[in-house]
């Protein structure tokens, strides 16, 4: 089984809204100085999902990171919590704020790769909140797709995924090779062991430039993308709190309650 | 590039006739009609669907294209993709809109890959700009941390879609007219490649979390299962429903179907009491649409206090108890 595993670089989405800035003359988020970019929490449970496919039906796990050269650093997490393979896809002439975009640069690569049964991506990069990339690759490389997994069972030639609905879940089936994407339900990402971290930091990472993968005209494909970025801003929900008072809790609740029914007549 | 015109809303039915987020969506598609120009066109899709195309006129579409087909239910996303890229382009839609769910999600990049289209997840807002001609969409990125706007492309198929509950509906009509086409026969079947093997509805404890006019909701800091049983007692004297935050989902106190924020449910009640969650943008983003939020948290600069209208510095522990005893003397 040979497994792709698409993992992106992004900023810490645990980072506290004090040090979330914007530049709202650039559009641009700032990234806050000190705070190293993290993979992206469901990539990391897509490797976890790659490992448990491996362990069970073997195979090889391959994990690509398209961004800045810094992606180096998620992409040996990867290769420490136990992927096989690592590159980096980066090209100054890439525009990495357009996921549609992405989604054609990261199609060239697998192209490039050639052999491939499955390619698992997280249900969604926690930078940009899109969850496009893997359902448009799909269409570009004409495979099945099924998102927001929660359990993965491949067989010979197929594979069958548990997909997380609102009201429940739905099991689907795909003829390989097939995309999935694989959502928080799946489980908890493994910690790389000492042992996978000693080894992943020998690992050679390939970095592949535009020119390696036939896509230098990215820019200029006829790729809409989402649109032109208007306007970027932090906004406020702040509303003004009327904290109740009490010495004792008996006084404090007392209170509440006096408030939620009040608020329930209030309301039409 | 082409002259695009006119509004796909792709519908989906609820319980009780058309999804909510369709009536949404068929609000949202008559007010943008100054730039979108031509009409609102719904499309149903799967088995006797024809029945709810009056509701749809009702609810604002213009005209209702119908495709009974039981195989729809079989290859669901597959099937809605052809529909979809098939008829923006026979039609040539300007602005297809569809709902943020389970089929939007992935319907969504799907149809836009396919039509070549501009795309927009999960929006908030949608307007016109009639004096750019061009629709401007607002959106939570960042884990709601931030808001994005962003505008079509001219001669660009734009394919959004909106999150529940951030637009009202159009007004039910019954005296609107409009057409019913049954489009089954028209619509070429293209590959199919995903099959649906069981669909399964896992029911949802206590009330409906989505149409709730009360939830109570616990988080982290509830610490365990045992906890958990003060907040569903509480959700029950209140008449509520019983929600929480994604550490007690993680944690396996609750079902992941009553997680409410950006991974969960998106809910708007007329109270929202947060128990013991600090109040991180991912769950904020879940709640706004709350006509007052109680928060009750033991740090008094807890984020949650923020956004709330009414606060309780205490420990829920402690509070809970004499709150649940005032509302069972209260019922009595
Ligand atoms: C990509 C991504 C998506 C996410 N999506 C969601 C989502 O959809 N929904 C969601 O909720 N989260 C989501 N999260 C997680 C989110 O970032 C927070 O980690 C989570 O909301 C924290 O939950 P919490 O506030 O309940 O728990 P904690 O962070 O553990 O906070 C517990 C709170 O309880 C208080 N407390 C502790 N003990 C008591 C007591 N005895 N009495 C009163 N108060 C007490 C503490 O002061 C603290 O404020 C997401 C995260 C990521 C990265
Ligand atoms: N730059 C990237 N490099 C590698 N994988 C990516 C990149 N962008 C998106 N992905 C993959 O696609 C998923 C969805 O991303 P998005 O569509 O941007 O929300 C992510 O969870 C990754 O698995």
């Amino acid at each position: 089984m040979e497994i792709i595993v698409l993992v992106k670089e992004v900023l810490d989405p645990d980072l506290p809204p004090s040090k979330f800035s914007v530049d709202t003359k650039n559009n641009r988020v700032i990234p806050p100085e000190g705070i190293p970019p993290v993979i992206s929490p469901y990539d990391a449970v897509a490797i976890e999902a790659a490992l448990r496919i491996k362990e069970e039906a073997g195979g090889r796990i391959t994990v690509v990171s398209l961004g800045n050269p810094s992606a180096e650093a998620v992409v040996r997490k990867a290769l420490a919590m136990g992927a096989d393979a690592g590159i980096v896809v980066s090209d100054p002439s890439f525009d990495l704020e357009d996921s549609y975009l992405a989604a054609h640069i990261l199609t060239q690569t697998i192209r490039k790769i050639g052999k491939y049964d499955l390619i698992l991506c997280g249900r969604q990069a926690v930078d940009w909140d899109r969850g496009v990339t893997g359902p448009i690759m799909a269409e570009y490389l004409a495979v099945p797709v099924a998102t927001l997994a929660r359990a993965i069972k491949v067989s010979d030639r197929s594979v069958r995924v548990e997909r997380v609905l609102a009201d429940g879940h739905e099991t689907l089936e795909m003829d390989l090779p097939a995309i999935i994407t694989v959502s928080n339900e799946f489980g908890q990402a493994r910690i790389p062991s000492a042992w996978g971290v000693i080894k992943a930091v020998k690992e050679e990472i390939p970095v592949w430039s535009a020119k390696d993968i036939g896509a230098e005209d990215a820019q200029n494909k006829d790729n809409p993308g989402e649109g032109r970025l208007r306007r970027l801003y932090i906004p406020s929900y702040e509303r003004k709190c009327e904290f109740l008072t009490g010495e004792r809790p008996e006084e404090l609740a007392a209170a509440l309650v006096k408030k939620i029914y009040s608020r329930e007549t209030a309301s039409p | 590039m082409a002259d695009l015109k006119g509004i796909l809303v792709v519908g989906e039915l609820g319980k009780e006739g058309l999804a909510s987020i369709t009536r949404e969506l068929l609000g949202v598609a008559r007010e943008l009609l100054d730039v979108a120009e031509g009409e609102v066109n719904l499309m149903l899709i799967g088995e006797d669907v024809s029945s709810y195309a009056e509701e749809g006129i009702a609810f604002g579409a213009d005209k209702v294209y119908v495709v009974n087909d039981v195989s729809a239910q079989e290859f669901p996303c597959d099937f809605y993709t052809h529909a979809v890229d098939q008829f923006c382009r026979k039609a040539g839609i300007s602005l297809c809109l569809m709902g943020h769910t389970d089929l939007g999600r992935e319907l969504a990049p799907r149809a836009a890959a396919r039509l070549r289209g501009c795309i927009c997840m999960d929006c908030v807002e949608i307007r016109s700009d009639v004096k750019e001609k061009e629709f401007v969409q607002l959106r939570p990125v960042f884990g709601g941390k931030a808001m994005a706007e962003t505008a079509s492309q001219r001669g660009v198929i734009q394919i959004v879609t909106v999150r529940h509950k951030s637009m009202s509906g159009f007004v039910h009509r019954s005296d609107r007219r409009g057409d019913i086409i049954d489009w089954s026969d028209q619509l070429q079947k293209g590959p199919v490649r995903t099959r649906l093997i069981e669909r399964k509805t896992e029911e949802q404890e206590g009330v409906n979390i989505e149409n709730a006019p009360i939830i109570v909701a616990g988080g982290g800091g509830i610490g365990g299962k045992e906890g958990f049983e003060l907040i569903r007692e509480l959700g029950r004297l209140l008449k509520g429903a019983v929600g929480a935050s994604r550490v007690p989902v993680d944690e396996g106190w609750v079902h992941h179907n009553i997680e409410i924020g950006q991974t969960g449910k998106i809910v708007s009640p007329d109270i929202y009491v947060a128990v013991a969650i600090s109040g991180a943008t991912q769950h904020i983003t879940g709640i706004l649409g709350s006509k007052c939020i109680v928060a009750v948290n033991k740090d008094p600069d807890a984020n949650i206090f923020k956004v709330s209208d009414v606060g309780v510095v205490a420990d829920y522990k402690e509070l809970l108890p004499y709150v649940i005893e005032h509302l069972r003397g209260a019922s009595k």
